[in-house]
């Protein structure tokens, strides 16, 4: 992380989507994360990996202000977080809600636009229609009427992503949007992923399947209480990170890491 | 028992009667936020809590009057969630567990400032007893008047507020995300809460009030998969519930009012269960039947056909 006075300058001047310094977040007495920095890059595809309890929900709801954190600074595009919401996109985890809730699909991907509606006013035709148009990105336009308990899990997933969609956001955190998916799910949120690349914007996904990282992530943030490793997938995505990121806990290791040495030539 | 028309004759009852079903409407509709935020014993536990609380308004001032048990139902509502609050925080206790001990010992509580109340030189306190389980009859003219405007607010606050309420009773992550203020919001359905349960109590009583809230909720989510809609059928329902308790309680005499319009809630909950469309227990049962003629139907058709192959062959 060396950073000369000429990358500070344009920082100064084109700050990055996230940026964040020295955050610690503990539960009860124990550390959660340890004193966290890192910087992302605008237009990125991050990938943030790490065992069962290091941090990567954490590092996520601390990062978005839903959790206290007991120290350290989070700047999007320069400013505090808290200034900046309406470039912010959240996926939460679908087991967070309950599904059972009396709304349908296009209504939940309407809750995308309260951000942007002042405090009496009620979501109105533009909003309708572009939530359409967000559900109709994750392919679900064909559901907006259904009721959300009767959608599969996969289908609940894609609405969350739609609902994300309709945020219009230039930074969009999503957590572990892969799981439990079905495989046209999992599909549609890569299609999705890649278009908003392709839109400049920029996303950090918490993701568990270390099979996977090197096809769908630009950058990949090793993550066990501490930062293990921050970096472009193929010089960061290597057996010795990974190893000291979960320990002893990773016997099948080797056999993932296997295409990793026939995928090295092909980084940036 | 009274035909209702004549009741409704004297301008008294008429009152009382639209006191009360003001009262279940609004009841009806803040109910839903909460049994949906899954906190449907919450207000169970502001009603008991307030007991304490009106009691000590009375013994301090001396007065019976809505607005000021108000004050003391909402300080000792506060006063109990704050204890839950502290119980689950602090040790290993699950909210119900919490909400239990802070309910049943606040109303004990209650009952024995209620017995001083009863055996203390007050001179007015007669009546007083009555707020274990309502008597709408027993209302005057003021307290309708409070109710009404009880009712205004808290049906103006959920209109206004509709968008934030159901984004913090479906997914408050996300509603903190997007900057809204999930804690304030949190307190203030909380703080309309304990404004519908102490509105209730003297014409539904402490032990029963609860349920307005609770169980008009439950019935109209059988009939609609829509929050809005959930919402007006829920306070029709309140309303319906508590028009009907104050008829019964009214016209045969010394009944309460609670009671009654609790069992014309339940009555209503039983007949939602039953019959709502998709959700329903008769309508899932019909579905059943239908699929599984569709399946018989299906199969047979097949070894039919499967019949006929081996035949021609």
């Amino acid at each position: 992380m060396s950073q000369t006075k000429m990358t500070a300058k344009h920082n100064a001047k084109m700050a990055a989507p996230l940026a964040i310094h020295g955050l610690s977040v503990a539960y009860q007495k124990k550390p959660v994360l340890r004193n966290i920095s890192f910087e992302v890059t605008e237009g990125e595809l991050v990938g943030v990996i790490g065992p069962n309890g290091a941090g990567k929900s954490t590092l996520m709801k601390a990062t978005l202000g839903l959790i206290p954190s007991i120290s350290g600074e989070v700047l999007v595009y320069g400013k505090a977080y808290k200034q900046q919401r309406k470039l912010i996109g959240y996926v939460p985890q679908r087991e967070s809600v309950d599904w059972d809730f009396p709304t349908n699909a296009l209504d939940v991907v309407l809750m995308g636009r309260y951000g942007h509606l002042s405090w009496f006013r009620r979501p109105g035709a533009k909003d309708k229609e572009f939530a359409l148009e967000c559900l109709n990105k994750v392919g679900m336009a064909d559901y907006a009427n259904r009721q959300i308990s009767q959608l599969s899990g996969g289908q609940q997933q894609r609405v969350f992503l739609a609902r994300a969609l309709a945020q219009d956001a230039k930074l969009y955190f999503m957590d572990e949007p892969f799981a439990g998916v079905d495989a046209a799910t999992e599909k549609a949120i890569i299609t999705l992923l890649q278009e908003l690349k392709l839109q400049g914007k920029t996303v950090i996904v918490v993701h568990h399947d270390l099979a996977t990282v090197q096809d769908y992530f630009d950058s990949v943030l090793l993550l066990n209480v501490e930062l293990q490793a921050y970096g472009p997938t193929a010089e960061t995505f290597t057996q010795e990170q990974l190893q000291r990121t979960y320990g002893g806990r990773l016997a099948f290791l080797d056999r993932s890491i296997q295409p990793l040495s026939i995928s090295e030539g092909k980084g940036e | 028992m009274q035909n209702i028309w004549l009741m409704l004759a004297d301008p008294n009852m008429q009152w009382i009667f639209l006191g009360c079903t003001l009262l279940g409407l609004s009841s009806g509709v803040i109910g839903c936020f909460s049994y949906l935020r899954k906190q449907s014993l919450m207000g169970d536990t502001l009603a008991h809590a307030a007991l304490p609380g009106i009691c000590i308004a009375f013994m301090l001032t001396g007065i019976k009057s809505i607005g000021l048990f108000l004050i003391g139902a909402g300080a000792a509502g506060l006063i109990a969630t704050f204890g839950i609050g502290y119980i689950t925080r602090n040790s290993k206790l699950k909210q119900d567990a919490a909400m239990g001990i802070v309910l049943s010992g606040f109303f004990g509580f209650g009952i024995v400032l209620l017995t001083l109340i009863q055996h203390g030189s007050y001179g007015n306190q007669a009546g007083l007893d009555k707020f274990l389980f309502g008597q709408a009859a027993s209302m005057i003219a003021s307290d309708v008047i409070t109710m009404t405007s009880v009712c205004v607010l808290l049906i103006t606050v959920c209109t206004l507020l509709f968008k934030q309420f159901k984004l913090i009773s479906f997914d408050p992550g996300f509603a903190r995300g997007i900057g809204y203020p999930v804690a304030f919001l949190e307190q203030l359905l909380m703080l309309l809460i304990v404004v519908a349960v102490v509105a209730g109590i003297q014409a539904v009583g402490v032990v029963l009030v609860a349920a307005l809230l609770i169980t008009p909720a439950v019935s109209a989510r059988y009939w609609t998969d829509r929050l809005g809609l959930m919402v007006v059928l829920s306070g029709v329902f309140g309303a319906a519930s508590g028009a009907v308790g104050t008829w019964i309680s009214a016209s045969v005499s010394n009944l309460p009012t609670g009671p009654v319009t609790v069992l014309a809630a339940t009555l209503l909950f039983f007949i939602s269960i039953l019959f709502g469309p998709q959700r329903g227990l008769v309508a899932k049962q019909l579905m059943r039947n239908r699929v599984k003629q569709r399946f018989n139907r299906e199969s047979e058709s097949l070894a039919k056909n499967s019949l006929k192959k081996e035949a021609a062959l």
